[in-house]
């Protein structure tokens, strides 16, 4: 066989393989799409769940997820924002450093039933938080932690070393050329950043089962009292999420509509996360126009 | 005079300012550390319970291959073997990455070697949908749709290491993906150059030169496609049939690590046996998970580009 012909055959299955993976694309979502949204109704977003006859539907556990990643988000990027400032102006070149970075190379790659584990042994048992929101937060803020760590020291590093030198000769202190000059700088990159992790984090079921509950009583939604049993805002109350949802009516749900709950209930989750994939898109996109001189 | 030396002598605004912020980043850095650390020690030190307060052989827990931890055998020693989830664990990784990393490599050559940046504007979204779409999504789609296929062609309930294999396939084809996207574009460009000067063409560049140079790279990613698949519990819990048995083909239900810690840690008592024992199935995904970092690290160090 000549190269010529080789050439031909393998730019042919490099064709065939990328085709192949678009194709496979297309179905989930296609699939996930065309058999979830007609079953998506103001009734199915607005009604609780019913666990023994069909036609419930998702309020709670729609309400418990953005609950549940706003609270993350609280707790998991000023820690992130601190360690990322930390790894790209502060951190020296030596052996301290790169240990930290294995560190947060090993809590990412953690499965995340481990971290599930762990809250579930530590958080909920040890700390006697119970099943609740705030356990789950907690949880998914050491899932959430690496990712975020990365994403803004990589946004800050990306920053033009001119920047930073032009605050150095105006005699500005270290910490105020961080916050006064870099931080603004990056804040496009950080925000694609949080984005992009919030929609990890919606998605999230295996660390949850076991530090945020498989329950979801009733709540109720007017009252605004943080720390009453019933109040929506308690973050006390156990709260099963959208997908930890999905997964118990796979699982061991006696529901009759389960399929179709389970459908329209992906075909929510995966707009809502292709709805933060854009948004990041667009914002960090926006942002940075708005904030530096580039058109 | 007391004055003016106190003045000079006292820290400035700016510089407590700058005291204070650095130490902020400290303890946030500091607070990372001790996470870990406290990840670590929780689950190790619940995972050897099985072996120092239960006196479970660890020979016997590695290799045994019944699994019923709340009776005992004719000998006395209680029923704890983890044979059949580490196997089944280890198959659908190892046979996931196997067919994942075809596709992944195509991906990665055709984004950085042949279509260049309009390629790379139009693939890059499809990889960041597929990291986006959520775990129990996959186990919902394979549940609903694989499941029922393989059901149709091979008999049996469908529920098994294949149906939790093709789940994983898509579930680690990103990663292993965007990793060799990574490896491929470090390749520096005078190679390229060098191959093609010689009068190579693409597909003996790519082949000869660009996959070899990439080699270890792209050998990490599959690493860490294999700790991702490793890792995964939804997905996989809702495919695999949750049988613990030992797995004799494909298409019988069996039970991965993962898929037994999340199907039973809420069903057992804390301090007993049979929730020691499945402490101790963490510590093993724990162990795996550390030993695919060390082994990424390893080849990282062995095979980076000399500049």
């Amino acid at each position: 066989m000549n190269p010529k012909r080789t050439n031909n055959i393998a730019t042919g299955v490099i064709y065939g393989l990328v085709g192949i993976v678009v194709l496979i694309l297309l179905f989930l979502i296609g699939y996930i799409l065309w058999n979830g949204v007609p079953n998506i109704s103001w009734h199915f977003l607005t009604s609780s769940a019913q666990a023994f006859s069909s036609g419930g539907g998702i309020r709670d556990q729609l309400f418990n997820s953005l609950y549940l990643l706003v609270l993350t988000l609280l707790i998991s990027f000023p820690i992130a924002l601190g360690s990322g400032i930390y790894l790209a102006e502060y951190a020296p070149d030596d052996w301290f450093t790169s240990l930290i970075r294995t560190t947060i190379e090993v809590l990412s790659s953690l499965p995340s039933v481990v971290v599930g584990l762990f809250g579930y042994l530590f958080l909920v048992i040890q700390l006697k938080l119970s099943f609740s929101i705030l356990s789950g937060a907690i949880a998914l803020t050491f899932f959430n932690l690496p990712l975020l760590t990365r994403s803004i020291e990589e946004s800050l590093n990306s920053v033009s070393n001119l920047q930073k030198q032009a605050g150095m000769s105006l005699g500005l202190s270290d910490w105020r050329t961080i916050t006064k000059i870099i931080l603004p700088v990056g804040l496009p990159g950080i925000l694609t950043g949080v984005i992009l992790s919030a929609g990890r984090v919606f998605g999230e079921a295996a660390a949850l089962i076991y530090t945020a509950g498989q329950s979801a009583p009733t709540v109720d939604y007017g009252n605004w009292n943080l720390f009453d049993p019933s109040s929506f805002l308690n973050p006390m109350r156990p709260a099963e999420t959208l997908a930890v949802h999905i997964w118990k009516l796979n699982t061991e749900s006696v529901t009759p509509d389960a399929h179709l709950i389970s459908s329209a209930s992906s075909a929510v989750l995966i707009i809502v996360i292709l709805a933060f994939n854009l948004g990041a898109r667009f914002i960090g996109n926006w942002l940075y126009k708005k904030m530096t001189a580039t058109r | 005079m007391k004055e003016i030396q106190n003045r000079l002598l006292s820290k400035s605004k700016a510089t407590r300012e700058d005291h204070f912020g650095r130490a902020i980043c400290y303890v946030c850095i500091g607070m990372i550390i001790a996470l870990v650390v406290c990840i670590l020690y929780f689950i190790t030190s619940r995972g050897i319970a099985t072996f120092t307060q239960n006196h479970v052989n660890l020979w016997g827990f590695l290799t045994g291959s019944n699994w019923n931890p709340g009776a005992v055998d004719a000998h006395g020693n209680p029923e704890v073997g983890a044979l059949p989830m580490i196997v089944t664990s280890f198959a659908v990784t190892v046979l996931s990455a196997i067919i994942a990393t075809p596709f992944a490599l195509g991906m990665a050559i055709f984004m950085s070697e042949i279509a260049g940046k309009k390629g790379t504007k139009y693939l890059q979204p499809v990889i960041e949908l597929l990291v986006g779409i959520p775990s129990v999504v996959y186990g919902f789609i394979g549940l609903s749709v694989v499941v029922p296929i393989i059901r149709h062609m091979f008999g049996g309930t469908g529920f098994g290491i294949l149906a939790g294999t093709i789940v994983l396939f898509v579930m680690v084809l990103p990663t292993i993906t965007s990793l060799s996207v990574d490896s491929l574009k470090a390749v520096p460009m005078s190679y390229r150059q060098a191959s093609l000067a010689l009068g190579a063409n693409r597909w003996q560049t790519i082949y000869k030169v660009i996959l070899r140079t990439a080699a270890p790279g792209i050998l990490t990613a599959v690493i860490f496609g294999m700790a991702r698949a490793f890792g995964e519990a939804l997905a996989v819990q809702m495919v695999i049939g949750n049988a613990i048995l030992m797995p004799k083909n494909l298409v019988s239900p069996a039970s991965t690590l993962t898929s037994k810690l999340t199907t039973d840690v809420g069903n057992t008592v804390m301090g007993t046996l049979p929730n020691n024992a499945l402490w101790s199935l963490a510590l093993i995904l724990l162990f795996m998970s550390l030993f695919f970092n060390l082994l990424v690290r390893f080849i990282g160090k062995k095979g980076s580009i000399k500049k």
